[in-house]
C-alpha cells in the first residue's frame, strides 16, 4: 500500500513540482520537491504514479537528469498515446503533486572520480566493474544516447562538470532533428570548455543549413569514427530505445569493446 | 518487434519494493541454461498482464510478477539463484 513505511523499503512518496523547463517542443523537465529525498546517483531513475479521481492508476519510469546533490529533475518526452507523459509535459504546473518512488537502480550508474574515494575504501559498490581494482576510476567514459536516452547520461555529464572531474568523456547523441536535441545549449557550452568532454551530435531526419555535425544513424562506422577505441577500455553507457541500444551495443562489441564494460538501459514506447 | 521488450532497469522500482533492496545489480542465474547476468540485463516484457522476465541467452521465463491493489504475486521458479550484493 502507498505510504507504508517499512525500513529499507522503497515506498511511494509525494512529490511537488517545484519548476518546469521546456527543453524542446515535445520535451519538458520537471524539478521535483520530495520531502526527505536522500539523494541519488547519476544514471538512476524514478517511477511516477498518477491516480485518477476514479482510482485508476498509471505509472511510468523517468530518468533523473540532475546530478547527485541537486533535487531530482526528470526530463519527459511527450508520447501522444501515453497515459502519463501528456500530463507531465503539457499540463503539470508548479505546485502540482503526484506520487513518486525512487531513486531506483544501482547498475546503470556512474560516479565522478572525486566522489568515489569513500566508496573505494569498501572495495567498490555493487555493479561497478573494476571498482575493487581501482580500474573503474581511470577509465574514460563513453556515452551513447538515442533521443531521450540522453537523460540519464546528462546526469553523468552534469556530475562530471560539477565535480570538476577530468575523466575524459565522449558523447555520441542521435536526434531526429536539431529541434529535438535536448540540452543542446548546455551540451555546446560544456563541450566548449575544453576540459575533456567531447560531444558528437548526429541528426537522422534533417540537415539544417550550416550544420557541421553528422547526419547519419549511429552504426559501427560512426562509432569507429567518433568513439574511444577499445584499447582505451572505456566504461560505456548506452541509453535509448531497445532497437537503438542493441544496435549500438553490438556495433561496439564488433569493434572490440569488452561486453562486460558496456551498460545499457532500454526505453519503452509507453508514455 | 523489439520495442515491446525492455530490460531489468525497467522493473528496478518494482523489485526494490518487493525485496526491500536495490535489485538491478543483483546477479541472476538462469535455471534452464545457467547463464548468469545482472538483473538489469534481463529481457523484460511489461505489456503482458503483469511483468514477464526472460533469460537474454535462452529466452526461458525467469520471473513473473503480477501486482494488484491488495497483493503482489511472484513466480521466480525459472531462476536457479539470485545473488543480492551488499
Amino acid at each position: 500500500m502507498a505510504g507504508t513505511a517499512v525500513l529499507g523499503r522503497l515506498t511511494w512518496e509525494a512529490a511537488e513540482v517545484a519548476d518546469v523547463v521546456d527543453e524542446t517542443p515535445r520535451v519538458r523537465s520537471l524539478v521535483l520537491d520530495v520531502s526527505g529525498w536522500a539523494g541519488h546517483r547519476a544514471g538512476q531513475h524514478l517511477d511516477v504514479r498518477l491516480t485518477a479521481e476514479d482510482g485508476y492508476q498509471a505509472q511510468r519510469s523517468y530518468s533523473i537528469a540532475s546530478p547527485p546533490g541537486e533535487p531530482p529533475t526528470i526530463t519527459v518526452e511527450r508520447l501522444e498515446d501515453g497515459e502519463v507523459s501528456p500530463y507531465l509535459v503539457g499540463e503539470a504546473r508548479t505546485g502540482d503533486r503526484f506520487e513518486i518512488r525512487g531513486p531506483i537502480g544501482g547498475w546503470f550508474v556512474w560516479k565522478a572520480r572525486s566522489a568515489s574515494s569513500a566508496q573505494r575504501t569498501r572495495g567498490g559498490g555493487p555493479g561497478e566493474p573494476g571498482g575493487s581494482t581501482g580500474e573503474y576510476d581511470a577509465a574514460p567514459l563513453l556515452l551513447v544516447a538515442g533521443c531521450s536516452g540522453i537523460v540519464p547520461l546528462m546526469a553523468m555529464i552534469r556530475l562530471r562538470a560539477s565535480a570538476v572531474d577530468a575523466t575524459p568523456s565522449l558523447l555520441v547523441y542521435v536526434s531526429r532533428t536539431l529541434e529535438d536535441v535536448i540540452y543542446r545549449e548546455e551540451l555546446d557550452e560544456l563541450a566548449q570548455r575544453g576540459d575533456g568532454l567531447e560531444a558528437f551530435l548526429t541528426l537522422t531526419r534533417e540537415k539544417p543549413a550550416g550544420w557541421s555535425g553528422y547526419t547519419r544513424r549511429v552504426d559501427r562506422a560512426l562509432l569507429d569514427e567518433t568513439a574511444w577505441p577499445p584499447t582505451q577500455r572505456p566504461h560505456v553507457f548506452i541509453c535509448g530505445s531497445t532497437g537503438f541500444v542493441e544496435a549500438a551495443a553490438s556495433a561496439l562489441v564488433d569493434l572490440g569493446h569488452d561486453p562486460a564494460r558496456i551498460k545499457t538501459e532500454r526505453f519503452g514506447a509507453t508514455g | 518487434m523489439s520495442e515491446a521488450r525492455l530490460d531489468g532497469n525497467a522493473i528496478g522500482g518494482l523489485l526494490h519494493t518487493v525485496f526491500g533492496a536495490e535489485m538491478t545489480a543483483a546477479v541472476g542465474v538462469c535455471g534452464t541454461c545457467g547463464a548468469a547476468g545482472a538483473v538489469a540485463e534481463l529481457h523484460v516484457y511489461v505489456r503482458a498482464p503483469g511483468v514477464v522476465v526472460r533469460c537474454p541467452k535462452c529466452e526461458s521465463v525467469l520471473m513473473r510478477v503480477v501486482e494488484s491493489p491488495d497483493r503482489t504475486w511472484i513466480d521466480f521458479s525459472g531462476l536457479r539463484t539470485l545473488e543480492i550484493r551488499r
